[in-house]
């Protein structure tokens, strides 16, 4: 019977979910064959404001999955890391999350919760710098009124698989903005999820990633319009450079008979730095109602604009720091908006040096 | 005093129908604080020749030479022909996203002066040339060339003239899309452009109106991919009362 229910979950890579995702590379974490760890690294950096409380508790749910990985999770862990951020609470400074430690040999089934009551404002920043095996089911909550900008950082150490879903329920007049930055890991597939409790609700969810020779970073948005006068905006930018670099943009969005007043767009563009790298990207709008604002979606997929190259370097600049200014230039329109000036170098820089590996690789 | 020798330079450029020959043998010498003005009918070669002196990957040289000062140019890689001297002002500046002005500008005097401009005399320095061409605090800001209306892009093509200070400098149609104002204001960051550096240029040009500010040595006609007559600053008068009726029939 436990068998058999293996064989029903265990992906074979024929699934829409799955087709793009290289299942040999998730160390078990699909299967179930991977060997459950008992630690739990998620940490915050740092004293907490007042209104602020991080404590490992027992939560149901916020929303089904029908992912995978995330019922192994649920199943898994066995308790939920939980941020909240009382009502009413204003932070002008960002709350600091992380993971710097891991390990190769076993995996973390990790639930994480962040709940922001009634008007609160925060910002909250995950950095992912160590090198895991991680399975992640991460929930996010806004109550009505309340705002977050939400900053995750992949620069996980190159042997690292991280599968996650990152979903979240925005309520009345809430906003949910959120920041996905993937640099670092051999796979990392995340599912930025949003669904909309009621109307006035908003998400933005913006991301880069690059990919390097052999990296695997795949992006799975879904955002569910099942509510009237939501608004969702989607814009995802990728680089990819060597061979056998992968990268995966699906964006979901769908438009329920419900949802009138709906304003959506989606957008991804990726830039092809080298042959042998490879970028999927599949923007998807499902629309149930033509009652909307709008919906659209564009998907580009090119490499280095000769003319802008020209132009740099006929005034001296030479072809590597051309190249490199037009990549972060690139970048700069969604890094500048994480809005703390250490990070944004800090990510920069990263940008620089992988685009540097890959020069010299080919 | 420098040279810039262009001799029997031909040029092609691949099509989707094949090879396309372009220039068919242009010969040209300007000397350092010469002013040599290039007219000529739309598609007969001008903006080919202006950036095939500067190196656009899209043209083929079949054959000739461009040099300055004797050193082959044609060798050079883009950023080497502009670290030897040499200047285009686009006809279409491009735009760069995400990249400002501030950024590029100190990249590329970075890279042409061989080090680094000293922070406090550099903001200055921008500033001024920013004023001069009367450009807006705020472009520093902005993405190179985003959203800038034609003249502000030609605005921002003289400024960078000034800044850089190269010793030949091709122009591209910098009047085409000037009110007059602006044309005046270009044509005096031209000017002192040439007074500050005995800069040498190439003015390409369908106006007259421009040779009023920054005065010709030479006029050239340009027709069919090669000079066809030259003369002083009087054939510009002509060109304009006559049209090119009587070169392209040649
Ligand atoms: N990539 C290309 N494919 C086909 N033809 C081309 C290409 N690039 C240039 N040409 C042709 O070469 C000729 C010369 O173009 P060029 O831009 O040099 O003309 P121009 O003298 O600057 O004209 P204008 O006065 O309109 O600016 C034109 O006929 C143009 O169509
Ligand atoms: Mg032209």
């Amino acid at each position: 019977m436990s068998v058999l229910t293996t064989n029903y979950l265990t992906p074979t890579g024929r699934e829409e979910a799955w087709r793009f995702t290289p299942l040999k590379r998730l160390r078990g974490l699909h299967d179930g064959l991977a060997i459950q760890s008992d630690r739990e690294t998620l940490i915050t950096k740092g004293a907490l404001p007042s209104g602020v409380s991080f404590v490992r508790e027992n939560l149901e749910p916020l929303a089904s999955s029908d992912d995978v990985i995330i019922e192994r999770v649920r199943g898994a862990a066995t308790s939920v890391a939980h941020l909240a951020i009382a009502a009413n609470t204003e932070l002008a400074e960002p709350i600091f999350l992380g993971r710097s430690a891991g390990a190769l040999d076993t995996a973390e089934f990790s639930r994480v919760r962040i709940t922001l009551g009634t008007h609160a404002v925060a910002t909250v920043i995950v950095e992912n710098t160590t090198d895991t095996v991680l399975a992640e089911d991460l929930e996010i909550y806004c109550a009505p009124g309340s705002n977050l900008k939400f900053v995750t950082l992949q620069e996980f150490e190159s042997k690292s698989v991280y599968t996650a879903r990152h979903h979240a329920v925005v309520d009345k007049d809430a906003t949910f903005k959120s920041i996905t930055v993937t640099v670092g890991g051999d796979v990392v597939r995340i599912l930025p999820t949003v669904e909309f409790k009621a109307p006035g609700a908003s998400a933005d969810l913006l991301g880069v990633y690059f990919a390097t020779a052999g990296q695997f970073f795949e992006h799975r948005m879904h955002v569910d319009h099942a509510v009237p006068h939501a608004k969702s905006n989607v814009n995802y930018k990728g680089a990819l450079a060597g061979k056998d670099a992968h990268t995966v943009w699906i964006g979901d969005v769908l438009i329920r008979a419900a949802a009138e007043g709906t304003d959506t767009y989606e957008l991804n563009r990726n830039l092809l730095l080298s042959d042998g790298a490879r970028a999927d990207s599949v923007p998807n709008l499902e629309i149930e109602t033509g009652e909307i604002i709008g919906a659209g979606h564009a998907s580009t997929t090119g490499r280095f604009d000769d003319e802008q190259l020209f132009y740099l370097m006929s005034r001296g600049i030479a072809m590597a720091d051309a190249r490199r200014l037009v990549v972060r230039g690139f970048f700069n329109e969604i890094v500048s908006e994480i809005g703390n000036e250490e990070i944004q170098t800090r990510i920069m820089d990263r940008i620089d040096t992988e685009l540097e590996k890959a020069a010299h690789h080919g | 005093m420098s040279t810039l020798e262009i001799r029997n330079l031909q040029v092609s450029v691949d099509t989707d129908n094949g090879t396309v020959e372009i220039l068919k043998g242009v010969d040209l010498t300007i000397k350092s604080g010469e002013t040599h003005a290039i007219m000529g009918p739309n598609g007969s070669g001008k903006s080919t020749l202006a950036y095939s002196i500067a190196g656009h990957p899209k043209y083929t040289i079949t054959g000739g030479s461009v040099t300055l000062d004797g050193i082959d140019v044609l060798e050079m890689t883009v950023d080497e022909r502009a670290k030897a001297g040499l200047f285009l002002a686009m006809q279409y500046p491009v735009e760069v996203p995400g990249v400002s002005v501030s950024n590029f500008l100190r990249t590329a005097a970075t890279a042409l002066r061989g080090e680094a401009p000293k922070l406090r005399t550099w903001v200055g320095e921008v500033k001024d040339a920013m004023e001069a061409l009367n450009m807006d605090p705020s472009f520093a800001t902005r993405n190179v060339n985003e959203g800038f209306s034609g003249g502000e892009k030609k605005r921002h093509e003289i400024m960078q003239l000034e800044l850089l200070k190269p010793k030949m400098a091709i122009l591209d149609e910098t009047d085409s899309g000037l009110d007059v104002d602006a044309l005046r204001i270009v044509s005096e960051g031209v000017n002192r452009a040439k007074a500050a550096n005995n800069l040498g240029v190439i003015l390409i040009t369908h106006y007259t109106r421009i040779l009023r500010y920054i005065q010709p040595d030479f006029v050239h006609v340009f027709a069919n991919g090669r000079v066809v007559e030259q003369g002083g600053p009087e054939l510009a008068e002509k060109l304009e009362a006559n049209g090119y009726a009587d070169y392209v029939s040649k």
